[in-house]
């Protein structure tokens, strides 16, 4: 299939982005210096420094010399990737598959994109002029390779779409370093003698490869769409999502809602469709002055319903800040899974525990009190009371273990065990009485003891005796004692539990 | 005539307790409970499923013997299938001890939320789920607006309720068709013999909406309720005026 690349040159990004901070700086030459062995070198200017013949390269004291009123100012290393890693978020609007290329481009993949803005003339118009609004002065480039789309978006003087199958005429009139080649082999094809693309274009591969390396026969070809090339975008696309693009920004919670539900009822029908299931959906809006937010749910259960998913998004509505209005929606269904094609009318009767109905009553609980404070418990192979049973989230999920009926356990258990003040009259006997809380038990009755040991390929301690105990009011208790036969230790009571 | 008088009567009680929303089960769906004579305290004589039921807990040992109890009731309830929710506040119930109580723990799904007032809404949203089959909630304060809504999420989907109500100072009016306390009693074993024996409690049902209150002991025993032969306390008999 026939590609469509778009690159987007920021040749000002990082003085840009300095007047989009001081309004002031916009009609002033701006520099941005580095420091380079001791002295501070010009690294990047903008257009009016450009005019006044500063070039990248020289000391900021020939830039001062040059043009008196410039303001030089530094960055930090790195600032430039993440303002563009900013910037092709933005991109995504336009399409999918956006890669950041250092240091001051954009890629886009906009196979298939252009006509959704009437051609692709006006494709790049309105993102030329939407990128200006945001105070960003760009060239952009179209071409069936990225080669060809990067060479034009930074060296040629016209003719910024090239035609369909047209690299090679496009790059006859460029200069070498059009092709993204090393500085010294562009100095060494100036030395040369080739001022254009045009004039070693026909020269045979191996001639080429023999004096100039296979780094710049893979370019060279790479720009005429004889090798391959690819696209890493900043985040893998996602099968199924929806964009809505608004005509005008919007800022009202009804609107904003509608919208949404609009864009669940599309996806939802798609994922019917292919008989799947959402089981996590992100939705991001990007407002007008460039910011952006996210929303994120998920579901214990793949679900198809627009009222459901709905519902736990607008759980969380408050949180979208719309500022001067939201244009773009954008939902993305991060984990999807097959559904079971269920009618909604059998849902009435009551279902076992991976129930569809249950699983949306846990998703809304789970979207306000937090997923995490949802248990459900499984038998466990541990005879510690404390690992008798391991914790789960999942409706489904099964045991192979049963959960053993020959213990006797309380049904309170206190977490951790507490300390009491025991007297037991006879060693390996359960205690006489007990002060717990302030408050002596007259224990009448007891079993035991139960001895637990500590699983001690798990960890090391000792055991545990632990009785039931029936106090003279009926109550009974769990008590436990821990080794009374270690030298130096006296034994120390705890309660554990409380028996119904 | 006085025959006729009485059918009259027991025809317009009937029709009363349908207005106030107990719905008459149908023979076969009729679930027994093994309650006994606590049964009979109930309008129909069947213990109310569908409606919202309140335990009174003053101290932790009467809650793990509620928890006992409830978990008796339930086995009951989940025969039909369904799950049970367990919404909480401060937890300590023990999942493995219910196996002993007739109940998988793994069918309850337990929730516990971090702040106290979280506790009702989480219940209000699950007393509306109708694949569950009961809800029970851990909570301290229950106003009687609270227990209101509660009850009227229960009208539209038949789920039964407990509210489990720890740490109670002072009794107020709710919207609870019952209102029970449990407490452990002295177990009992054969003359002579040490230990201690099977759970023993004294059931009180304090309210009943259109019922008889009462006291009874109750002991659980081989994965059923069983009532201790010669400690009858009061049976309500069933010709007796509704109060």
């Amino acid at each position: 299939m026939l590609k469509r690349f778009v690159s987007i040159w920021f040749k000002y990004l990082l003085t840009d982005r300095e007047a989009k901070r001081m309004k002031s700086l916009r009609e002033l030459p701006v520099a941005i210096t580095v420091p380079d062995h001791g002295r501070m070198l010009v690294m990047t200017m903008n257009i009016h420094a450009e005019n006044c013949g500063i070039k990248a390269g020289i000391t900021a004291a020939d830039a001062r010399v040059m043009a008196p009123g410039i303001q030089l100012l530094e960055t930090k290393p790195g600032r430039n990737i993440k303002l563009l890693k900013g910037l092709a978020e933005w991109c995504l609007r336009y399409t999918p598959l956006v890669m950041v290329d250092p240091p001051d481009g954009l890629l886009l993949d906009v196979t298939g994109c252009t006509h959704l803005k009437g051609g692709e003339i006006e494709f790049l118009k309105d993102m030329v002029s939407r990128l200006r609004v945001l105070g960003y002065t760009i060239r952009p480039g179209m071409a069936d390779t990225i080669g060809c789309a990067w060479a034009v978006a930074r060296c040629a003087e016209s003719g910024l779409i090239v035609p369909p199958g047209g690299q090679r005429n496009a790059l006859m009139p460029l200069p070498p370093a059009s092709l993204r080649l090393g500085v010294e082999l562009v100095i060494k094809l100036r030395e040369l003698g080739f001022y254009q693309v045009g004039s070693f274009i026909h020269m045979p591969k191996s001639v080429l490869k023999r004096r100039f390396g296979s780094n710049m026969v893979l370019r060279l070809y790479q720009a005429l769409g004889q090798e391959a090339e690819f696209l890493l975008p900043l985040k893998e696309s996602v099968p199924y999502s929806e964009r809505l693009t608004l005509l005008e920004p919007i800022t009202t919670r009804e609107v904003i809602e509608t919208t949404v539900r609009a864009l669940i009822d599309t996806l939802c029908k798609r994922l019917y469709g292919e008989g799947l299931g959402l089981r996590s959906a992100v939705l991001t809006y990007w407002r007008i002055d460039g910011k952006s937010g996210q929303l994120s749910i998920g579901t214990n259960h793949p679900s198809q319903r627009t009222d459901h998913i709905f519902k736990l998004f607008e759980l969380q509505f408050d949180q979208i800040a719309p500022g001067l209005g939201i244009e773009v929606f954008l939902l993305e269904a991060t984990k999807t899974e097959p559904a079971s094609d269920k009618q909604n009318l059998l849902w009435n009767g009551k279902p076992a525990a991976d129930g569809e109905e249950v699983a949306e009553l846990l998703d809304n609980v789970g979207a306000r009190v937090g997923k995490d404070h949802i248990h459900r418990y499984l038998p466990q192979e541990h005879h510690w009371p404390e690992r008798a049973a391991v914790n789960t989230t999942d409706l489904a999920q099964t045991s192979e273990n049963e959960w053993p009926e020959d213990k006797i356990r309380p049904v309170q258990l206190l977490e951790p065990p507490e300390p009491i003040e025991a007297m037991a009259l006879t060693p390996d006997y359960a205690p006489r009485q007990f002060v717990y809380r302030n408050q002596r038990h007259i224990i009448v009755n007891a079993d035991g003891p139960e001895r637990i040991s500590h699983e001690w390929w798990i960890e090391d301690g000792g055991y545990r005796d632990y009785y039931v105990a029936e106090d003279e009011e009926g109550m009974r208790y769990w008590l436990f004692g821990t080794p009374n036969d270690i030298p130096e230790q006296t034994r120390r009571w705890f309660i554990h539990g409380y028996f119904p | 005539m006085s025959a006729t008088k009485q059918e009259l009567i027991d025809k317009l009680r009937q029709d009363l307790l349908g207005w106030e929303g107990f719905r008459p089960t149908a023979p076969e769906e009729r679930q027994t409970f093994g309650l006994g004579p606590i049964e009979n305290a109930f309008p129909n004589q069947a213990f109310p499923t569908g409606v919202l039921h309140e335990f009174i807990s003053t101290r932790p040992e009467f809650t793990a013997a509620i928890g006992g109890f409830i978990a008796g009731i339930m086995q009951t309830l989940l025969e039909k299938g369904g799950v049970c929710v367990w919404v909480s506040y401060t937890r300590r119930i023990y999942p493995p001890a219910l196996k002993r109580f007739g109940i998988n723990p793994d069918r309850i799904i337990f929730i516990d939320v971090v702040r106290e007032k979280d506790v009702l809404w989480v219940t209000e949203e699950a007393l509306k789920c109708n694949g569950i089959a009961a809800v029970i909630c851990e909570t301290r304060l229950l106003t009687f607006m609270e227990s209101r809504r509660l009850q009227l999420a229960i009208e539209q989907s038949q789920v039964t309720g407990f509210i489990l109500r720890k740490d109670v100072k002072a009794l107020n009016t709710t919207a609870c068709t019952a209102r029970w306390t449990v407490k452990p009693l002295r177990s009992k074993l054969r003359p002579g013999m040490p230990g201690v024996g099977h759970p023993r409690w004294q059931v009180d049902l304090l309210k009943v909406k259109n019922g008889q209150p009462g006291s009874w002991t109750l002991e659980w025993k081989n994965n059923a309720f069983l009532h201790p032969q010669k400690e009858q306390i009061q049976q309500p008999d069933a010709g007796r005026r509704y109060a």
